[in-house]
């Protein structure tokens, strides 16, 4: 090419980078009623949480918060794109524009909140990291652990908190570090690591569903840390995280007035002001939010409360049976307590 | 008048001369180049900065907190990012390093093999080569990953096929002999032996090209090199204690263990790049022109001389620069490490960028690590290229 041919070639691309002044964080809510849809980044299977089912549909207990989040923002709750993300890849896409919520399993931490730009919502899973091992080995404590092999997911507060508790224990362990979740968990059940550590809810999620024979393994008793689960946004704009905050809360409050998926309709007619605010029957809170007035009903309508969707995904209605624990209303012994709709 | 047509300029305006013209085109193109990337920098900062992620190298003195299965150096979690960087890079090149070499090795005996005039081992050597060649690398690392994984039992009903050597599915332990001081002076004796060898090799052509005489260089050499060290080791009395592999607990403790990871990904690596090695000296042998053969022939030499004296020096012209890319693919492929938990340079910056969110600062030292290795093999290789380049007129 003739050098007038390579600067023009050079000052179209030029301008066509102009554009690329602002990176993807600017009014997140417009881009995605523009899109059409929002785009949820997911884990790549946790059993539960969030995993593909036969028809490769997306179902689970974070997944139902981001279809909350759809119907509290278009009325239906399927306009949600799932993005399977890796624990190496989750906060890079959140950065840069690819997803605008992460829904994975992510824990709260003051190093993510900070130097990584993320905002996260409230807490949906309260959880603690814990460790699984094959009955074989005869071990009934973490502390007996010394000198094992480990598997690990990359880029997790999974591998720090290990690290660290070893450490603080004098005991040393070797981790085997592989990124894909159902290739660790394989390698596990393979006989290759003698130990998977993980979050105890997806320990115990993963053993019923994945092993070969779920009694050949224990989850032990040990819980090392605190794990806070929360959905996770980018930092830069509040009227997004506005928004994601509002849903779980909506979700949490609803349980707590007794509002189901059933009794939705009937609720609409109420006549506590409470419930007549949130339900949208006394018109204010959705236009402060930037919905419309019937985000809560919607949500409840389309995907239920917190306790259904727990019931559903995770409790008393699938072969998991996890207890609700920790995650229980405040006014039943858990830590749920959302702020007042008002 | 005739003289007013055939007057013409002295020298073109400056516009008109081509000279100037390409001069200023080229400056305000790399200016226009330099304007892009500042931009491109600036842009990326501004953005950083908006939405409040740490930028900057200040990362690498930060404890690193996670742990790393296996290192060339001694590491722990306590250790800084920029000593994983370090662990992880020393792992990448290790596991390239032995890969190009085990590769050329098998690659130069395929593509020989496949010129045989034995119908049965060429086609066993073309059989392999369609069959790895074809099939992408990533799928090949989780098959003999698979494999090692699955059929080798679980320590405590490891295989013992020798002594002290224990097979499991946490890989292969061994004995290594302890440290001693005896073993400085060894390696000392050994480059002793490296250098007389090549001193040797010099003398022995130049009394071959005055006198005609041939020196058995090879053993000499051979002699040397392991007969120094051996001589030295033997003196200070064979000190021979070795650090044995004992079950204790979980795993194997002491000793040297090669983790099936790290088999794995060796053995993909090797066996794949391979192939492509072979079909490159293939080619190369081909290209020698069979006159040369029936000349070397016809002056009676042996076909082992013949390869080694005639056809390789030349078919190494045609062999090298492929070789080169060679090379570097497999050096780049080790990347896929991350995927079968061998703990390389990609693995390790990936949780670091992870952990700490700087994922341009971590790509960046990912991409200029590469490009420094893959420049210094280009770089030697091209020296050999050189050394060995017909001088044409």
């Amino acid at each position: 090419m003739t050098n007038r041919r390579w600067l023009g070639a050079l000052a179209a691309v030029g301008v066509a980078l102009g554009f690329a002044t602002r990176a993807e964080a600017g009014p997140t809510l417009d881009k995605v009623k523009q899109a059409g849809q929002i785009s949820c980044g997911v884990a790549t299977g946790i059993a539960g949480f969030g995993a593909p089912d036969s028809q490769g549909r997306w179902a689970g207990f974070n997944v139902d918060v981001c279809r909350a989040l759809s119907a509290a923002i278009f009325g239906t709750a399927d306009k949600v794109k799932y993005v399977p993300l890796t624990a190496q890849q989750r906060f890079t896409a959140l950065q840069s524009g690819e997803v605008d919520i992460l829904s994975n399993n992510t824990t709260d931490t003051l190093q993510r909140d900070t130097a990584l730009g993320l905002n996260f919502a409230p807490v949906v899973f309260y959880d603690g990291q814990g460790f699984m091992v094959s009955k074989k080995l005869g071990v009934k404590s973490a502390k007996e652990l010394n000198g094992a092999t480990v598997c690990v997911q990359p880029g997790t507060t999974t591998e720090l908190n290990l690290a660290d508790y070893f450490r603080a224990n004098k005991m040393e362990f070797k981790p085997v570090v592989i990124e894909k979740r159902d290739e660790a968990l394989n390698a596990f059940f393979s006989g290759r690591c003698d130990v998977f550590t993980s979050d105890s809810s997806a320990l115990n999620a993963d053993r019923l569903s994945q092993a070969p024979n779920p009694d050949d393994y224990v989850v032990l008793p040990e819980r090392i840390s605190k794990e806070p689960l929360a959905p996770v946004v980018r930092h830069g704009d509040e009227e997004w995280s506005d928004i994601v905050r509002w849903v779980v809360y909506a979700l949490i409050e609803a349980e707590e007035k007794g509002i189901t998926q059933k009794n939705v309709d009937d609720m609409l007619k109420s006549e506590d002001p409470n419930i007549k605010r949130m339900l949208g029957a006394t018109p204010g809170m959705g236009k402060a939010l930037g919905l419309d007035e019937k985000w809560a009903y919607n949500e409840i309508k389309l995907v239920g409360n917190y306790g259904e969707i727990f019931d559903r995904t995770l409790g008393k209605d699938t072969e998991l049976k996890f207890e609700r624990g920790l995650n229980n209303l405040w006014t039943k012994g858990g830590l749920l307590y959302a702020m007042p709709i008002r | 008048m005739a003289t007013d047509i055939i007057r013409r300029p002295a020298r073109p305006t400056p516009w008109r001369n081509p000279a100037i013209r390409g001069m200023v085109f080229q400056v305000l193109f790399v200016a226009a180049v330099l304007a892009l990337g500042a931009f491109l920098v600036h842009n990326t900062l501004v953005n950083l900065r908006r939405q409040n992620i740490a930028s900057g190298f200040g990362f690498l003195d930060r404890e690193a907190a996670f742990g790393i299965g296996e290192s060339l150096i001694a590491y722990s979690p306590a250790d800084t990012y920029a000593r994983a960087f370090l662990v992880g890079l020393l792992n990448t090149l290790y596991v390239a390093g032995l890969g190009i070499v085990l590769a050329t090795i098998l690659g130069t005996v395929m593509g020989i093999v496949r010129l045989s005039r034995n119908w049965l081992v060429s086609k066993l050597a073309q059989i392999y080569v369609e069959t790895f060649r074809n099939i992408p690398l990533l799928l090949q690392l989780f098959f003999w990953w698979g494999l090692l994984r699955e059929s080798a039992p679980a320590p405590r009903q490891a295989w013992q096929p020798m002594p002290d050597v224990f097979v499991s599915n946490r890989g292969i332990a061994f004995p290594v002999p302890s440290p001693d001081p005896a073993y400085g002076w060894m390696a000392l004796a050994f480059g002793v032996g490296v250098v007389a060898t090549f001193g040797i090799f010099r003398w022995a052509r130049q009394r071959q090209a005055r006198t005609g005489e041939q020196f058995a260089t090879g053993w000499v050499g051979l002699g040397l090199v392991v007969g120094l060290p051996l001589a030295v080791f033997l003196g200070s009395g064979a000190p021979l204690a070795l650090d044995r592999p004992e079950l204790k607990g979980f795993n194997f403790v002491g000793g040297h263990a090669v983790s099936p990871e790290f088999a794995a990904l060796l053995l993909g690596l090797v066996i794949y790049t391979g192939t492509f090695i072979a079909e490159i000296v293939r080619a190369g042998i081909l290209a020698v022109s069979w006159g040369q053969s029936e000349a070397a022939m016809a002056l009676g030499l042996k076909p082992g001389h013949r390869m080694r004296l005639i056809i390789l020096p030349q078919a190494l012209r045609v062999i090298i620069p492929p070789m080169t890319s060679q090379y570097l693919s497999l050096t780049k492929s080790s990347s896929l490490a991350v995927a079968i938990g061998y703990p390389d340079l990609v693995s390790i910056a990936g949780t670091t960028i992870n952990q700490t969110g700087q994922a341009v600062e971590g790509i960046t030292m990912i991409m200029a690590v590469y490009l420094t290795i893959s420049l210094i093999i280009s770089a030697l290789m091209n020296l050999y290229n050189r050394s060995v380049a017909l001088v044409e007129r």
